[in-house]
């Protein structure tokens, strides 16, 4: 049983959620089968926020630690946890280069995660994708994140026009050209 | 657009990737349910979102949020025995709130038929505990369905709706959150629709329903003997993976798939076990399957909930069999990922699982803990309390958002329990303490769920605390769901239990707020103080909704001698370290809601320029 497993993380508040649904839609517009399940507790409230997704032959949607072949994270501090506990050889890696710092950070407790902590990874075998545009609107992050993941194909078999499809069934007509917008200029 | 209303109430048959949450929506409208009540609480809020997004005019049944989870339970019962099918939902812990009736259902004929979903929550990933709710199940003879992903929990809902109206008796639906949240593409049903409703409530023809003398063991009889109908039942919910091994695992939930997926191929060398139903236990099945093993494991997440019946089973059928429980409190402990159903099977059968190589991934992680979101009325409120509370004294917390505050840097809110908790415990505080200050604080929402028991108490006999009311107008945590502080005025209500200290503020108004929160101290007897601020998260949607993309947000200006009061104390996640210990506002977090200003002891803190607010 071999599945494609794709990692996603942020803080609550990023956009998480919104950015899994056209993932796992545009997936299953690709004619394939796909799996997921998000993590929250007490996302909402600054904590970290995760989601699962499986594409392929899986009967659950959690991924085994270090078992992830595609980490989205919308957060520096976030990707860097992710890598720890989900990457594993050869796994592909795309982050926004943003910092929501923690608490711990931010009371001068503890350092933040810096782009140099995070290229270390490549020398783990792992593949990364650094990505920072100016936005109007800083929700639209997870949309950048994702026009990264198609210009380079990191999820096989998902086209462009499938995640537009996604995209197109998740937001109304405005939001949907605003976004639309963002993912098609390249 | 897909909107999720239109796709719950087309007519179907149809598929659609949709979570479990949300699958039992479909299953409601497509099972004729008619009543449909809850109280708010993850993992099950979505099952309300997904309700709340079809039209009250086209959607088949009536929903209501309950003050709190008893009374959403008592509503369904007193639908469903009118006739009318009713469905409750709440969290795990809610099965507490609703234990006073819901040990009763059993005993009484539901001719509407009902179905109870609980949604337990292994890894405490939303919860003060992780308790293990089936213990209920055994003790009210009821029967219980617990599905393993989005398409078995639609399934089972349909499934436990037919055996509820036949047997005129409550269902439970276990789920856990990752199966309340499991995302796939479901294959729905049918739905007609049927407009008719009942009346038919008729304790003559169906009761007694008073359980009292003789009755209560004549009803008690009628649930044991459909208990043992129910085990019947559940004989047809087995799923059997079988290829003559020796070894075998019962299972049931989503440790079933977690375990296929660990296993992978290796799944060939094992059999399993698993159970649909997972009380009444199916006892054939059972004993078949261990008299066709030599070694069985039960792999079942929290406590040994199936592994005491399946060995008493085969204490009773005199079988050999090998039966493997838990090895360690590790296997009570934590919800049953993947990497933990691994190290369970491994602990287990060494040479079944292949110890996993684990990749060097050395990279620096930082801790993130959850706080109070930008412009919180609670920070606000906190900033005040700590102030003016020494180290020694006591401050109580209770469930909401504010407890949060028992986190660096305000540490207010020091013990907590349960919904309602913090009356009671702040009085047996406050016995023989006459030099520590004690403080409780409750949420609106709280407040009416569970908090009024305790402040009567507190009038009634003389408890000598102040309490206060964290009044954001929402319950929050769980997702801004509406109460009854939205009707019913919680200052009327304190008034009417005679309560002469009542102090109104907003949190943001600081002087005002360390003013009467001195007063309400310093008053000796029992005092309330309701510190509002609407919740500024609900604000800011709202606020994003109505077009407002850009607000004027705040700025550090040159006065800043970096004594960092603003993180440190106030704590806004707005405020950031940059190199050489400087501050800067995070522009992706800031509402520009300004409740900082006046924490800068430099007055550093200002508004952009130019823009209007």
């Amino acid at each position: 049983m071999k599945s494609f497993n794709i990692f996603l993380i942020g803080v609550g508040g990023q956009g998480i959620g919104l950015l899994s649904e056209v993932i796992a839609r545009a997936i299953d517009y690709s004619g394939q089968r796909v799996i997921g399940v998000d993590t929250h507790g007490l996302a909402q409230r600054g904590g970290t926020v995760s989601s699962h997704i499986k594409i392929g032959e899986a009967d659950s949607p959690l991924i085994k630690k270090h078992d992830a072949d595609l980490i989205l994270a919308l957060e520096r501090q976030e990707a860097a946890r992710a890598i720890a506990n989900y990457a594993k050889v050869g796994c592909m890696v795309v982050y926004y280069n943003t910092s929501w710092q923690p608490l711990d950070v931010r009371l001068g407790r503890d350092r933040e995660i810096t782009e140099d902590d995070l290229e270390i990874a490549r020398s783990l075998g792992v593949r990364i994708f650094k990505v920072r545009e100016s936005l109007e609107d800083v929700r639209m992050q997870n949309i950048v994140l994702l026009k990264t993941v198609d210009e380079n194909r990191l999820i096989p078999g998902v086209k462009t026009e499938n995640y537009i499809l996604a995209m197109k069934d998740l937001m109304n007509e405005s939001v949907f050209e605003k976004n639309r917008t963002v993912f098609l200029n390249r | 657009m897909k909107t999720l209303g239109g796709i719950l109430v087309q007519k179907g048959p149809f598929e659609e990737i949709v979570i479990g949450n949300t699958a039992i929506v479909r299953a409601m409208i497509e099972g004729g349910v008619k009543v449909v009540t809850s109280y708010p609480g993850s993992p099950t809020p979505e099952i309300a979102e997904a309700i709340n997004s079809i039209p009250k005019e086209v959607r088949p049944f009536y929903f209501e949020f309950s003050v709190n989870e008893k009374v959403a339970l008592e509503v369904a019962f007193g639908a469903a025995l009118n006739g009318n099918t009713s469905c409750v939902f709440f969290k795990s812990v809610g099965m507490n709130v609703v234990a006073d009736s819901f040990v009763q259902l059993s005993m009484m004929r539901i001719p509407g038929g009902m179905i109870i979903v609980v949604g337990d929550d292994p890894g405490a990933n939303s919860s003060q505990n992780e308790q293990d709710n089936r213990h209920y199940m055994r003790m009210s003879y009821t029967p219980v369905f617990e599905p393993c992903n989005a398409q078995e929990i639609y399934d089972m809902f349909l499934e436990a709706l037919r055996i509820s109206r036949t047997f005129e008796s409550a269902i439970v639906i276990r789920l856990t959150t990752h199966t309340a949240h499991f995302k796939q593409k479901v294959r729905f049903g049918e739905y007609i629709p049927n407009s008719t409703s009942m009346s038919i409530f008729d304790p003559k023809k169906r009761g007694p329903y008073i359980p009292l003398g003789e009755a209560v063991f004549m009803m008690k009889r009628r649930a044991l003997e459909n208990l043992q109908k129910y085990s019947e039942i559940s004989e047809n919910h087995v799923k059997l993976i079988a290829k003559g091994n020796q070894r075998g695992i019962i299972t049931a939930g989503l440790p079933f798939a977690t375990i296929l997926d660990v296993l992978g191929e290796r799944v060939d060398y094992v059999d399993i076990l698993k159970l649909g139903m997972i009380h009444p236990l199916p006892r054939k099945a059972v004993v078949q399957f261990l008299k066709s093993h030599k070694e069985v494991k039960i792999v079942e997440e929290l406590d040994d909930f199936l592994e005491e019946k399946i060995k008493a089973i085969a204490y009773d059928e005199g079988l050999e069999t090998k039966i493997i429980g838990k090895l360690s409190i590790d296997e009570w402990i934590g919800e049953y990922l993947p990497d933990k159903v691994e190290e369970v099977l491994f602990d287990t059968w060494p040479d079944l699982v292949e110890k996993p190589e684990v990749p060097k991934m050395s990279i620096k992680t930082v801790k993130r803990v959850p706080q109070l979101c930008p412009g919180c009325g609670h920070r606000a409120a906190f900033y005040v309390i700590s102030k003016v509370l020494s180290e020694r004294d006591i401050s109580v917390a209770d469930i909401g958002c504010h407890t949060l505050g028992y986190l660096p840097p305000y540490e207010v809110g020091q013990v907590l329990l349960c919904m309602g908790h913090s009356n009671g415990t702040a009085s047996g505080l406050s016995l023989f303490n006459s030099e520590r200050k004690v403080i409780a604080l409750i949420g609106d929402s709280t407040f009416f769920h569970a908090g009024l028991p305790g402040i009567i108490n507190a009038v009634y006999n003389d408890h000598k605390y102040v309490l206060i009311v964290m009044e954001n107008y929402t319950t929050a945590m769980t997702g801004h769901q509406d109460h009854a502080g939205s009707k019913i005025k919680i200052k009327s209500v304190l008034e009417a239990f005679g309560i002469k200290n009542i102090y109104e503020v907003d949190t943001y108004n600081y002087e005002r707020f360390e003013q009467v929160l001195r007063e309400a101290i310093a008053a000796q007897g029992f005092s309330v103080i309701i510190a509002r601020h609407p919740c500024m998260l609900k604000f800011t949607r709202e606020r994003r909704v109505k077009g407002f993309a850009k607000v004027r947000q705040v700025r550090v200006t040159e006065k800043c001698n970096l004594a960092m009061s603003c993180i440190s104390i106030f704590g806004c996640p707005s405020f950031q370290r940059i190199e050489g210990n400087r501050v800067l506002v995070q522009k992706e977090l800031c509402i520009g809601d300004g409740s900082c200003l006046a924490v800068c002891p430099k007055g550093a803190l200002a508004y952009e320029e130019g823009d209007q607010r």
